[in-house]
């Protein structure tokens, strides 16, 4: 099959467009912005919606009406941005409004910098905003994942009724590799409950609001039911020379590539070590981590944060193997002081 | 037999929560008269604020959305973009809209966006028991204003029809009162209005009509009337602010 060679947020983008999305609203941040560039050039020629918002807020709650009015929406930012969509984000969730939300992250706190980083873990994963939600995010590692998560986000979003996030660092969003342009998705979601107008039909309500103490915890229930749901059918990671590894290195992204070098070179020199990549990182691939835990000897979290993932990798672990951590922030820990650390471990732990 | 009124088919039947005399009710009844004689219920979505009429959604018998607080202009952008042969309305309170949801009105109205925003000043917080908003006038006591309030501390109160004028994507911005059987016949019509320039392309349109707060003033609904005629009138004048007839695009 034919590749093209794309930059990440393109063929992010060109996913999105692939899965009949006709919407996108968003306001422009580094290093996300590309995202934006290519819906305003593409759309006015397939007959798509680009508006530029004038904030962050605007943007989530016009993606708010737009997905309430059955469209396939999207809206992409970073850091700061992220941040002020999170009120929107909430009553995305309680409304189960599906929609995808892209965070090509960067490192915080505050306006923090542009360099790529995997901060924003914490504030993905636990819903973000107020209330008990969730939303699915998605991580994917290379040019082509940004393409195919990306189709995949809006097919999840449509069959579970969700907000579902991408993040992905700066550096895929801005990394070029070769990818296999997908085919257009072509059977869309019914969606009876949009507010369209009430032709034919009662009128339909899109709201978040319960005063009612018994009808608030029914929504509650309600959410927390499917989350239940996604997480038995929706986990999903990649392993890697896990089988007989004594060190396993979990990580997503960006750094599970950093890792997969490290883990070559490391075991050059007798040292096994193996992978595992969430893909989901909400529904967490706990049902790796806990299986791999059977024959694996101690756990590394390897993370662009000062150590976020390695409370789901502990809860995943249960206290059955110790969990270490190795991140930076700021800077992307390179493939030979990750090796360093991990031959360091060996030697503590009497692995090699 | 003739019948000679009745609950126009854009309302439900369920009961309005609105205090005695407020007159939140009566503007219900006059976007839902104008969806019924425009014949716009079944292709018309409202957009309920997070104020008094957060529950606007029980009240109107199409089909409705309730958004985040001041974030209604954003969330009609979002649908009308999608639906733009529909006919997509807002409803909206001073905090709302004056206040917290200031920069989506703007933006809205700047853009031209092809929407209705039914803007209802009654010069403070209703819902979370009377506190100063934006449009309170000065030597107005809220709760937060207990003692007056005054332009050194809080600053002035803001014009918004005649701000929102001001816009090149403002095609009708008026503003209107619902104190008296005279003033209540031109809002409706101001309503209609409002709504024909959206059916028309025109442009955004917006109705501000100053409206009674019984409770949070401390009057009776009598009472309540006069002050908005003594008070609220002259430093709110009422008429149309923008009536644009040429200019069609979109
Ligand atoms: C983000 C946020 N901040 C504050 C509130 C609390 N709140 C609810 S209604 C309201 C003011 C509403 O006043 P107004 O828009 O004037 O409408 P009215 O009740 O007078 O009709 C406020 C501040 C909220 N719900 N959300
Ligand atoms: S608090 Fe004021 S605005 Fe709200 S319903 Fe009562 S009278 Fe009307």
């Amino acid at each position: 099959m034919d590749k093209v060679l794309m930059k990440g947020n393109e063929a992010l983008a060109e996913g999105a467009v692939r899965a009949g999305c006709r919407a996108y609203f968003g306001y422009p941040i580094t290093p996300s912005s590309e995202i934006a560039e290519y819906m305003a050039r593409k759309y006015p020629k397939i007959g798509g919606t680009f508006l530029q918002a004038e904030s962050e807020l605007a943007a989530i709650n016009m993606v708010y009406g737009a997905a309430a009015a059955g469209a396939r929406v999207m809206t992409a930012s970073s850091g700061p941005g992220i941040s002020l969509k999170q009120e929107g984000i909430s009553f995305l969730a309680e409304a189960e409004l599906p929609c995808v939300i892209v965070n090509i992250s960067r490192g915080g706190p505050g306006l923090g910098g542009i360099q790529p980083a995997q901060s924003d873990y914490f504030q993905a994963t636990r819903g973000g905003g107020h209330g008990d939600y969730h939303i699915m995010v998605l991580a994917p590692a290379g040019v082509q994942e940004m393409m195919d998560l990306a189709i995949e986000a809006f097919e999840l979003a449509d069959k579970y009724r969700i907000p579902v996030m991408i993040m992905a660092e700066g550096t895929l969003g801005q990394m070029m590799e070769p990818v296999v342009l997908r085919e257009q998705v072509a059977e869309f979601y019914n969606k009876p409950w949009a507010t369209t107008g009430c032709k034919n039909r009662k009128p339909n309500i899109i709201n978040t609001l319960h005063l009612s103490p018994d009808v608030l915890e029914q929504r509650n229930v309600h959410l927390q039911n499917k989350y239940i749901n996604i997480k038995l059918r929706e986990k999903r990671a990649e392993t890697y020379m896990t089988e007989d590894a004594d060190i396993v290195v979990v990580a997503f992204g960006i750094m599970a590539r950093v890792a997969r070098k490290s883990i070559m070179e490391v075991r050059k020199q007798g040292v096994k070590v193996g992978l595992i990549r969430p893909i989901t990182l909400w529904p967490f691939p706990d049902d790796v981590v806990e299986k791999v835990s059977d024959t694996a000897k101690i756990f590394l979290s390897l993370e662009i944060s000062m150590g976020q993932m390695v409370e789901d990798i502990k809860l995943a672990v249960n206290g059955r193997r110790p969990v270490d951590f190795y991140g930076r922030i700021g800077i992307t820990p390179n493939p030979e002081e990750v090796s360093k650390r991990l031959l360091m471990l060996a030697a503590e732990e009497g692995l090699r | 037999m003739k019948i000679v009124a009745q609950k126009p088919e854009s309302l439900t039947d369920a009961q309005f929560h609105y205090c005695p005399g407020c007159t939140h009710g009566i503007i219900h009844r006059l976007i839902a008269e104008c969806l019924d004689e425009m014949n716009l219920r079944e292709s018309a979505i409202g957009i309920c604020p997070v104020g008094c009429a957060v529950l606007a959604y029980n009240y109107f018998n199409c089909d409705m959305l309730e958004a985040a607080h001041g974030r209604a202009p954003a969330v009609a952008t979002g649908v009308k973009r999608m639906l733009p042969d529909r006919c997509v309305f807002t409803y909206q309170g001073d905090g709302d809209l004056a206040s917290i949801g200031m920069g989506e009105i703007v933006h809205a109205s700047a853009r031209g966006e092809k929407i209705t925003v039914i803007f209802v000043n009654n010069t403070l917080y209703g819902m979370t028991g009377g506190q100063m908003a934006p449009t309170t006038l000065l030597g107005q006591v809220t709760t937060t204003s207990p003692y007056g309030r005054t332009a050194e501390q809080a600053g002035y109160p803001i014009k918004i029809a005649e701000l929102l004028a001001q816009n090149e994507g403002s095609a009708y911005i008026s503003r209107m009162a619902v104190n008296s059987p005279a003033n209540i016949r031109k809002t409706k019509k101001s309503i209609k209005k409002a709504f024909q320039t959206q059916i028309d392309r025109k442009g955004f349109s917006l109705v501000e009509i100053l409206s009674t707060c019984p409770t949070n003033w401390g009057l009776s609904p009598i009472d309540a009337l006069k002050w908005l005629e003594e008070n609220m009138i002259p430093y709110y004048p009422l008429g149309e602010f923008k009536v644009k007839e040429d200019m069609q695009y979109g």
